[in-house]
């Protein structure tokens, strides 16, 4: 197991300079840097500019500016937000745990939700239940996020139960420690729940046909014949079977944790990476941009990682052709 | 293809979802001889005018064979609100002179297909904030959002399947090297990198240049879980008789892959490409509401619902959400009939999924 995650993290190595450097390519393409702007500005003497271009680095050829950067962004030193004046990572740490809040939150809302309903799903299919849902997913499925923040903003303006706006109320340090979770709870309720409906309609669908294979497969009947009882033919032997593919999808989910949730940030006005990368694009924040990237890259390479490490640990069909074949 | 439509006509849901978007891109055909207002017209003395009721009796009892409407008097300003008033009817006139535009782009005309005459407007949507009719800005924005799908689809899907295909035939170091690269793009966070390559160009640029561009980025980020799919399939299909004939009789490898390999792989495409036409509009919508996209005042879906990203907006003046509804429902439509071709093309996938 431990060469396995090994061989994995070399294989790791040439996707995380790839992926750095297109970035930063990227970047290299916009037109015009933060320092043309200034240049425009005449309080700023020449002698300024030419010191702030060498403190960034920006005199440099385009490869050097490229492996220093790099160099850098191995230790999680991302360089210098040239609007905001902090470092990158200090910025990105600020608006992270937000991100990571709504995303998490309504991934439990998502998977608490949707393994129940897709199981009851399976058992009856074709009832009305099973339809229902059926329905339910496809509707939700094809509504766009950014829609339904936009209609749940509409309901929260009309009924006034959800705050529209923000992570927390401007009275927030005054309150107990009590209070702070509610207030939190409460502004996170909105976004988490639009988030959480749309990965939720897609979950259910998966759910719902991996266990109508599984319930159909020979184990399955085996496990009835012996005289389990329904429940533990359904829990142990069913559900155990079908959720293997789901593991994949945790890794997807593990790698959207970051990143998925932007749009409806920005829309919800969420203080989280979304608003973040929005501003750092319009800005053209070169260092915060890159950051932004290479973080949500990371992310989903770790995320993927994990997702094939549970598998081999899970399935044993996987662990013999991946981890015993390295050990040969 | 005939199997396909009896399928699909069997499938209800999938039937209906092929009609409402043979309707949808017909009237995106036609959006300027259906639409009563150009798209750009503005009525700087109704803002936010509600959208208009159409009436057959008026307020005596009396019923109109032709519908009319009422004109709405602005008697606030500030917070917009409107009086109907209800002493004259406009009766609503069908095939009417208007503004002039030109039919597919070249037949001159000033015929539209409904409208009001003298003072009296038809905002069958309501109007935006500069009192542009929505409804008339929905039907020439669905021309935008509806043909980026189309278009999207096909630049990605040629690019995918070709280096898939390309991939999977040669193997060896050339696979590798796209593979490689394939991953490196499917590794970034695809809005965070929409938002990047959107950035390495100017926020402004002309209309055309911004729907290209669109086209381009999305495509960039599409075409990669395509081409791992497409090499795979490629990778059994080399080894089949007909591709061994074919390299028998000398055929050269383009040929082969674009010829006989591709050709095979044809329900694939044709299933994925009708499920992955969503995300091309969700791409534009979503550049476009962030004002990154198409720019006023053209209109697309995105563009419009940016108006609702004001708070006040969307409380006070619910109809500027009708985008998003035109948008919902033609994702629904694609899903349900990328659903059913699934069903029906596919056997196989039918039973993974």
């Amino acid at each position: 197991m431990f060469l396995y995650i090994i061989k994995r993290l070399i294989q790791m190595i040439p996707l995380v300079i790839g992926i750095t450097f297109v970035s930063f390519i990227i970047i290299q393409l916009a037109p015009g840097s933060y320092i043309d702007q200034l240049k425009m500005n005449p309080q700023i003497s020449a002698e300024t500019l030419k010191e702030l271009e060498k403190s960034y680095g920006l005199d440099q050829p385009l490869l050097i500016q490229y492996f220093k950067w790099l160099m850098n962004a191995l230790t999680f030193d991302l360089g210098y937000s040239f609007s905001f004046h902090v470092p990158v990572t200090q910025l990105i740490q600020e608006r992270v745990w937000n991100t990571l809040f709504l995303s998490i939150t309504s991934a439990i809302l998502a998977w608490g939700l949707a393994v129940p309903m897709g199981i009851w799903a399976a058992l009856k299919p074709n009832s009305w239940v099973d339809k229902f849902i059926q329905l339910f997913s496809f509707t939700f499925m094809s509504i766009p996020n950014f829609f339904l923040a936009f209609l749940m903003l509409f309901v929260a303006v009309k009924t006034g139960i959800f705050p529209t706006g923000g992570a927390t109320s401007p009275d927030y340090d005054q309150m107990s420690l009590i209070g702070k979770i509610a207030d939190r709870l409460w502004h996170v309720a909105l976004p988490a729940f639009v988030l959480a409906v749309g990965s939720l309609a897609g979950l259910v669908r998966l759910v719902r046909s991996a266990m109508i294979e599984s319930l159909q497969s020979d184990y399955v009947l085996f496990a009835r014949a012996k005289g389990l009882p329904e429940k533990d033919v359904i829990f142990k032997h069913a559900l155990k079977n079908a959720l293997n593919p789901f593991i994949t999808l945790l890794g997807f989910e593990i790698a959207n944790l970051i990143s998925g949730a932007a749009l409806v940030e920005i829309i919800v006005n969420w203080p989280g990476m979304g608003m973040l990368m929005l501003d750092a694009v319009l800005k053209q924040d070169l260092y915060l941009v890159m950051g932004g990237l290479y973080i949500g890259a990371i992310m989903l390479i770790v995320g993927n990682l994990i997702a094939d490490i549970l598998l081999a640990k899970i399935d044993p069909r996987v662990r013999q052709r991946e981890v015993e074949g390295i050990l040969k | 293809m005939k199997e396909i439509i009896k399928y699909i006509k069997k499938n209800k849901l999938a039937y209906m979802s092929l009609y409402i978007l043979v309707i949808l891109y017909f009237l995106a055909v036609f959006a300027d001889f259906i639409s009563p207002y150009p798209y750009d017209i503005q009525h700087r003395d109704t803002p936010y005018h509600p959208p208009t009721q159409i009436h057959f009796f008026d307020k005596e009892g009396n019923f109109h064979l032709r519908p009319f409407v009422y004109k709405y008097e602005l008697i606030d300003p500030v917070f917009k609100v409107y009086k109907i008033n209800e002493d004259k009817i406009y009766p609503v006139q069908f095939f009417t002179e208007g503004e002039k535009h030109y039919l597919f782009g070249v037949i001159p005309t000033n015929i539209h297909l409904f409208g009001v005459k003298g003072d009296g407007k038809i905002f069958l949507l309501g109007a935006d904030h500069l009192g542009r009719d929505i409804f008339s800005r929905l039907l020439y924005g669905s021309r935008v959002s509806l043909s980026i799908g189309l278009v999207g689809v096909l630049l990605s899907f040629s690019l995918g399947s070709l280096i898939g295909g390309i991939s999977g035939y040669f193997g060896g170091k050339i696979d590798n090297i796209l593979m490689r690269l394939s991953e490196i793009v499917m590794s970034f966070p695809g809005f965070y990198l929409m938002l990047a390559l959107r950035a390495i160009f100017p926020i402004t640029l002309s209309s055309v240049q911004v729907y290209f561009l669109i086209v381009v980025i999305l495509s960039f980020i599409g075409w990669a879980g395509l081409a791992r799919v497409i090499r795979g399939m490629v990778l059994s299909i080399r080894e089949q008789d007909f591709v061994i004939a074919a390299k028998s009789y000398g055929a050269s490898s383009f040929r082969i892959i674009t010829k006989h390999i591709i050709p095979n792989t044809f329900s694939y495409l044709l299933i994925a490409a009708t499920l992955s036409i969503p995300g091309y509009i969700l791409g534009e919508s979503a550049l476009s509401l962030l004002g990154l996209g198409i720019q006023e005042p053209y209109a697309s879906w995105g563009n419009m619902l940016s108006a609702a990203r004001s708070i006040t907006a969307i409380s006070s003046y619910p109809w500027i959400l009708s985008p998003g509804v035109a948008i919902f429902i033609t994702i629904l439509a694609f899903n349900l009939l990328g659903d059913a071709l699934r069903d029906a093309l596919d056997p196989k996938l039918r039973k993974m999924l």
